[in-house]
């Protein structure tokens, strides 16, 4: 397949995919990923190897290709996953349900470990539970109601909710440190939330002077806690440092519509990877002389725009030029396009080691084996 | 309107009693139905509070199929992006490799599926067919090659039995030896039949001569090659003499000891009757026409092919059998007639897919003629169309739908526009992306009216944030108004602003309608004068009601709120200004004809106040500082 990719139509719309995290002694590659769908009657998880370690017997021989491992019935869109442990991953559904799964690895069978039913709920409606973040055995769950709810696996009740933590819908979260998270939400804030703190505000607001574009992704530095990328309606990536107030750090173009998710690389994190709505995946990586990968040294660069650039989002136009041109001294950023050129959305990615996997609306799964980080 | 072509297929609802009175509501993809209060006979009778749905495309909900529409999606989607500058000559090499990607999609799923599905089989063989008749349109000499390449790609039997054969202890005494030996030949594929014929040869060693004649008679049939120097004419010379051999040897019995070479011989020279004799072999009409063909009219040329169809079908066909769908198809294909396969394939097949993806393809290649229906568009258009309407029926399958409604130019936009208003929204995600398309297209009716129903629904759950959000989006002043209204009349009845963090951060969305814009101007105040600001505090007030930013309604509680700064003991409102608030006093009042005693009271509280604020203020605005 062209650029060293291995695909598979999966015959469902793939709303995330996330590898199974492989521990840091071996040096393995990762080999089993995990997909949620969404827009189906029926929607499922499933679990598919691509058999690095010779987990499967494959002989078909075509090496690389996701083979399906197990599925199991999913009630309600797969709005975020995320692995807990090796064998249990969360899911937030779209029936405002936070659901822990257990993959059994000897069976290759999947059952329902645990089961909050409308954590995240209107008094008269379901609310979609919007996304999970966990630090086993901890996790936090956010939704369209603006609640946050932080629950402890094994355990049945709900440890803390912050109740009307935000008016507008909270798209995603991560964690910062292990006592305070980070929230988006739909009109454009960034908010930070303290839990060793007894009072249900956030801590700080963060915003975007201009437009409240609403935020859709964010991902937290590997390396550096103060540090976070977002991504929103229009297709920016911004660069935040949490310590030092309202602007964000950089801005850059990188999409022309929504930004669905961005992810540092865990162990190489002067690559970022981001995927959106336009159907491109691309890959940000940096060269800087200095040791600071350079979407850390400011401004706004219009230099540093993608190979095949696309038309910039809204009229942003101005605002970029009126802004630094890019300096030899902060090192260069190159962006490349991953896939082949797809119509419908990259809902998903996932990197990890050399392995990247991403789920598109054209109900196919991408995996790279060899991305060069 | 024209006669019917078909009779309609009756379909029975078994859940419907006999003889109740049906009513029916068409919808996109399926028809309600429902029992009315009538009866036959004419009385009135109870009815049942039944719905039923009748369905009848359900090929979309397979699985398997589901992979046959994503990936032809793409192809398809490629296939409208093929450069409008090539001349067309320049393209077909590229229409060819696009109908054999359509094709690789087939056989793919096709494996997929256990059974298999001779549907599929069928598409793929029709599609094969128009691929090396109307889109590859060989020339005479090749034309021929290509049919032979076709029948061998839907004759894979042929390898399993000479597989099996082979394995076996002794391959030339198995029971199926023959017929596979025969059969390479019917196929024209010489080359095999000769390594099989050497295994018999040597169990023969006393008609070794015989079988080294038929051995030199198989290697010594010419093929056209269309790339070689050789013209047809000379191929045709050169076959004619080779196939006079052939009939001197069948004339001189060299083979009349050994019935099987007979056959094969009768068979090289292109006897008919032979060649019917082994219709086990042959199984289809379409086989036996190509190799009719293929031992006698080896340089047909592609308008000729029709005679030799018809007349192979009735031959092939006995008295009892009636042709097939496909074979009707088959026929008129050969017979060149696009627009008759189309149209036998539209009534055979359950779905739209193929049809609309074939026509789609011979369309790029201008082979259709542009004759348009009665119903205004061409027949791509209306095919694609029927197609995609029929995806938009899916709860998942919509996206593509999308793309080709995109490529219809005359009634895509209106199909699309009306289609995608019913796209049922269960999460702001799925409305986002259904927002995106509409906004990519410059839809703003639908834009605006997906913005209302999410930011309604949003202002029902009481998330006023997110109905703001969506207000915006849609640059809806109106709602954006609505939502403000909500806000404010939440402050007078509880005293405090809920949602803070909304109505703190506004930022430029405050300018979207004058309602906002006084929302946040009034938290302003109040921030303000919670930091004791106060000089700032209370010029923000009093442009809130000079600056007609406030609505009326509202003043009497601005007017409230200026009271404790009047009581302040500095002095906050200049004397300019405590002239202004009385101003508006006496506007609000000469307005309003309330006469409850609370309002009064309030009244005369501030135009008490005023009044000793104006003194104060007189008083420190004439001192001279010493």
């Amino acid at each position: 397949c062209a650029n060293g990719f291995a695909d598979e139509y999966v015959s469902q719309k793939i709303s995330k995919t996330r590898w199974r995290p492989v521990s840091h002694s071996s040096l393995q590659q990762p080999d089993i990923f995990a997909t949620g769908s969404w827009d189906n009657e029926d929607n499922k998880i499933s679990f598919w190897s691509i058999g690095n370690n010779g987990t499967t017997g494959m002989d078909d021989g075509f090496e690389g290709d996701p083979q399906l491992l197990c599925e199991h019935k999913h009630d309600g869109d797969v709005l975020d996953l995320q692995f807990l442990d090796q064998d249990r991953i969360v899911t937030a559904s779209s029936t405002g349900a936070v659901t822990i799964f257990r993959h059994h690895q000897n069976s290759q069978t999947i059952s329902v470990s645990q089961s909050w039913a409308r954590a995240h709920r209107y008094p008269c409606d379901n609310a979609p539970c919007t996304g999970v973040v966990c630090s086993s055995p901890e996790i936090v769950t956010v939704g369209e109601d603006g609640r946050i709810i932080v629950f402890r696996a094994d355990q049945e009740g709900v440890v803390r909710v912050i109740e009307n933590a935000d008016s507008s819908t909270i798209h995603a979260v991560t964690y910062l440190r292990t006592s305070e998270i980070l929230t988006v939400n739909s009109i454009g804030q960034l908010k930070l939330f303290d839990f060793r703190q007894q009072s249900n505000s956030p801590s700080q607001i963060l915003s975007l002077s201009g437009d409240r574009v609403p935020l859709h992704c964010v991902d937290r530095h590997p390396n550096q806690q103060h540090i976070v990328a977002t991504g929103g309606q229009d297709g920016m990536l911004c660069v935040w440092d949490v310590r030092q107030g309202n602007t964000p750090f950089s801005l850059m173009e990188a999409h022309s519509a929504e930004m669905w998710e961005v992810h540092f690389h865990p162990s190489n994190p002067d690559h970022l990877f981001t995927c959106s709505e336009d159907g491109s995946l691309l890959h940000w990586e940096t060269s800087s002389p200095s040791d600071m990968p350079s979407f850390l040294q400011g401004g706004r660069n219009n230099s540093m725009i993608s190979r095949s650039a696309m038309a910039p989002a809204g009229g942003n136009q101005s605002l970029i030029n009126a802004w630094l041109s890019g300096d030899s001294s902060k090192g260069r950023l190159e962006t490349t396009h991953m896939l082949p050129s797809q119509t419908l959305s990259v809902n998903s990615l996932d990197v990890l080691g050399q392995c990247l996997v991403c789920g598109t609306d054209g109900e196919a799964i991408f995996v790279n084996r060899q991305v060069p980080v | 309107m024209e006669e019917v072509d078909v009779e309609p297929a009756i379909t029975n609802i078994p859940a419907a009693s006999a003889g109740t009175h049906l009513g029916f509501a068409w919808g996109p993809g399926d028809i309600l139905v429902y029992e009315t209060l009538y009866k036959a006979s004419g009385a009135i009778g109870s009815g049942c509070p039944c719905i039923h749905e009748v369905r009848k495309d359900e090929d979309i909900y397979s699985p398997i199929l589901r992979k046959l529409f994503n990936e032809s999606h793409h192809i398809f989607v490629g296939l409208q992006t093929i450069g409008e500058d090539l001349p067309s000559k320049n393209k077909k090499p590229q229409f060819v490799s696009i109908s054999k990607n359509y094709r690789s999609v087939i056989r793919a799923c096709m494996e997929e599926l256990q059974q298999v599905v001779s549907i599929l089989l069928a598409i793929e063989l029709i599609w094969n067919l128009c691929e090396v008749l109307f889109i590859d349109a060989a020339p005479a000499g090749s034309l021929l090659l290509h049919l032979l390449d076709w029948v061998r790609l839907h004759k894979a039997d042929v390898d399993e039995k000479a597989r099996e054969v082979l394995q076996s202890e002794s391959p030339a005494e198995h029971h199926d030896y023959w017929n596979v030996v025969v059969s390479y030949v019917l196929q024209g594929r010489l080359e095999e039949a000769r390594q099989m014929l050497v295994k018999q040869a040597t169990l023969q060693p006393a008609a070794r001569s015989m079988y080294k004649l038929m051995d030199t008679l198989l290697s010594k049939m010419p093929f056209y090659n269309p790339g070689g120097t050789q013209t047809l004419t000379e191929f045709d010379v050169k076959w004619r003499h080779w196939h006079e051999e052939v009939d001197r040897c069948l004339q001189d019995n060299s083979f009349a000891s050994n019935k099987h070479l007979e056959v094969i011989c009768k068979i090289l020279v292109g006897d008919e009757d032979t060649l019917l004799e082994h219709k086990d072999l042959l199984s289809t009409w379409y086989h036996f026409l190509v190799t009719r063909l293929l031992f006698c009219h080896p340089t047909v040329k592609p308008t000729e092919l029709h005679y030799y169809a018809q007349s192979c079908l009735t031959m092939f066909l006995d008295s009892r059998s009636v042709p097939e769908p496909l074979d009707s198809i088959l026929l008129a294909a050969f017979e060149f007639d696009i627009h008759q396969v189309i149209k036998d394939c539209s009534i055979a097949l359950n779905n739209w897919w193929f049809v609309a993806h074939l026509t789609d393809l011979l369309d790029h290649c201008k082979l259709l003629q542009s004759h348009n229906l009665h119903f205004g568009s061409n027949l791509r258009e209306f095919l694609l169309l029927e197609y995609a309407s029929g995806l938009f029926t899916h709860h998942s399958l919509w996206q593509l739908a999308v793309d080709y409604f995109d490529h219809c130019p005359e009634f895509g936009r209106v199909y699309l526009e009306l289609q995608i208003e019913r796209v049922p929204l269960d999460t702001e995600r799925k409305a986002l992306k259904v927002l995106r398309i509409c906004e990519q297209r410059q839809m703003s009716e639908q834009v605006r009216s997906i913005c209302k129903i999410m930011a309604m629904r949003a202002l029902r759950n009481n998330r006023l944030g997110s109905a703001l959000s969506w207000s915006i989006r849609a640059k809806d002043a109106a709602f954006a108004t609505l939502i403000s209204e909500k806000f404010l009349q939440d402050y007078c009845a509880r005293g405090t602003f809920s949602d803070l963090d909304l109505i703190d951060n506004l930022g430029p969305a405050m300018l979207l309608s004058d309602r906002l814009t006084f929302l946040g101007k009034y938290r302003e105040f109040h921030k303000l004068y919670g930091e004791k600001r106060s000089g700032e505090a209370a010029k923000l007030l009093l442009s809130l009601m000079t600056a007609k930013i406030a609505p009326r309604s509202f003043w009497m509680t601005l007017l409230t709120d200026a009271l404790p700064l009047l009581e302040q003991k500095e002095v906050i409102f200049s004397a300019d200004q405590t002239h202004e608030l009385m101003f508006c006093l006496e506007e609000l009042t000469s307005l309003n004809t309330t006469d409850e005693d609370t309002e009064l009271t309030k009244v005369e509280l501030l135009r008490l106040a005023l009044a000793r604020n104006l003194a104060r203020a007189i008083v420190k605005e004439g001192t001279v500082e010493a």
